[in-house]
């Protein structure tokens, strides 16, 4: 039996009927139809999914839908203002961070957590963030580049 | 995923009354294993029983000589709390090399111990310092904790509070990671703690178990040197597509030399 459920979703209010075996990523892409949270591989592996929820990264396809309920949580769709892409997704576009771009939403997402823990971080820093979101296409190379970038950017440095 | 009933209890005696009257109720803590396993099928309970709005029971403190973890606390948080890391930062370390980030950002102690995956990292940190298990009934002693693979001391219904770790003199986590997983292959944690030393395996076993021969040889001289000789037996250790038993009891020594020589030197 559906139930309604109220939260915070990218700085807006929303509420959804959901089941109580419905998955937060399904709520975000099936009922919000938010569909820049993917979903790559729905074993709690790939971060294709990762999304934040009151400002912790975690994998939207391994959550309840009903365990948000008043929470605020962030997606791919929140981050650009006004047109004008977050400094790290305009770090992904000019690094070449991305190929066919499946893993690139939780990419961005994990990384945000990371810099907001640690603004500055290293490569090998970047490397070891990343143990749950995996690439098919890049080799990771430029990924890290892109977010070694984007931190920067967020710092101020151009 | 079967449809379930979901409740969200604020008071833990909610909880425990809604664990009662389920037909076969589960509790639901950071959902990185319970959620995996729901959807692919493997568990089909009528409620889940959500732990995460009842106040309380997550947060680090210090009581007296432990280290008290609250159940519901995260991974990240016992990674990143100044109290564990000045008092214990072995288990600081533990914390932080469990699976990924995001995994690390939603389980918690109490699953992961209740939970008693054999390749889990906690049950090294709870046999092998010695810790003490407080739930809504009783406490239990780490060496009795986990009995089985899968399997703990845990009766029907019964939902873990809290994990008292006393502060040992030195202590130190080795662990050789499956590349994939992050789940240990081999872990050992080494402790020098008030009432002598203690090394315990995780991931080798069916369940977490110390090694008496290790724990007499660093009494007498706390250094790599002193365990290199002492042989573990291949008998009854897990076997997998990732080690042979054989591959594991040679881990286990590998491994708790590394544990006492980042203990001893730190
Ligand atoms: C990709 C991935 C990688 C991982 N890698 C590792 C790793 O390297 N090392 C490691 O140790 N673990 C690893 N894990 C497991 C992770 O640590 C889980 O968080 C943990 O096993 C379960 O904790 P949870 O809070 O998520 O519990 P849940 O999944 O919510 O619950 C697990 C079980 O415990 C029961 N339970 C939960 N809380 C309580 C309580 N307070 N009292 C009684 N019963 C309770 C539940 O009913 C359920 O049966 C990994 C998981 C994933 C998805
Ligand atoms: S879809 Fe969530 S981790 Fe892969
Ligand atoms: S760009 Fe294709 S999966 Fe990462």
């Amino acid at each position: 039996m559906p139930v309604d459920i109220s939260l915070n979703v990218n700085g807006k209010a929303v509420s959804a009927q959901v089941e109580d075996r419905t998955l937060l990523v399904e709520l975000l892409r099936e009922n919000l139809r938010l569909t820049g949270t993917h979903v790559g591989c729905d074993t709690s592996q790939c971060g294709a999914c990762v999304v934040h929820v009151d400002g912790r990264s975690v994998k939207a396809c391994t959550m309840l839908a009903r365990q948000a309920q008043g929470a605020a949580v962030t997606t791919i769709e929140g981050l650009a203002e006004d047109g004008k892409l977050h400094p790290m997704q305009e770090a992904f576009r000019e690094n070449h961070g991305l190929q066919c771009g499946f893993c690139t939403p939780g990419m961005v997402m994990s990384a945000l957590d990371l810099v907001a823990r640690n603004p500055d971080p290293s490569g090998a820093e970047v490397r070891e963030w990343l143990e749950g979101n995996l690439c098919r296409c890049t080799g990771y190379h430029n990924i890290v580049k892109s977010i070694l970038a984007g931190a920067n950017a967020m710092r101020g440095g151009s | 995923m079967y449809a379930f009933n979901y409740h969200r209890p604020e008071t833990l005696e909610a909880a425990s009354a809604a664990l009662a009257a389920a037909a076969d109720g589960q509790v639901l803590a950071g959902g990185q294993t319970l959620i995996p396993t729901l959807k692919q099928r493997l568990a089909n309970p009528s409620d889940v029983i959500d732990l995460g709005g009842i106040a309380g029971l997550g947060g680090v403190r210090r009581e007296g000589d432990a280290i008290v973890v609250g159940a519901m606390t995260r991974h990240a948080e016992v990674a990143s709390s100044a109290e564990v890391r000045n008092a214990i930062p072995a288990l600081a370390a533990l914390a932080d090399c469990i699976g990924d980030p995001q995994v690390r950002n939603a389980g918690t102690i109490g699953g992961s111990i209740a939970n008693a995956d054999p390749a889990a990292d906690y049950p090294a940190a709870v046999v092998g310092l010695g810790a003490t298990v407080r739930t809504g009934r009783r406490t239990i002693a780490g060496d009795d904790f986990f009995t089985g693979l899968f399997e703990t001391a845990l009766e029907e219904g019964e939902i873990v509070l809290s994990v008292s770790f006393p502060v040992p003199r030195r202590a130190a986590y080795a662990k050789f990671p499956n590349p994939a997983s992050r789940y240990a292959v081999v872990g050992v944690m080494v402790a020098e703690t008030a009432s002598g030393v203690r090394v315990a395996v995780t991931g080798a076993g069916g369940h977490a178990f110390r090694v008496g021969a290790m724990e007499s040889a660093l009494g007498a001289s706390f250094t790599p040197e002193a365990i290199r000789d002492v042989a573990v037996s291949p008998d009854g250790l897990n076997e997998d597509i990732h080690a042979s038993a054989e591959y594991r009891a040679h881990l286990v020594g590998v491994m708790a030399r590394r544990a006492v020589a980042a203990a001893a030197g730190g």
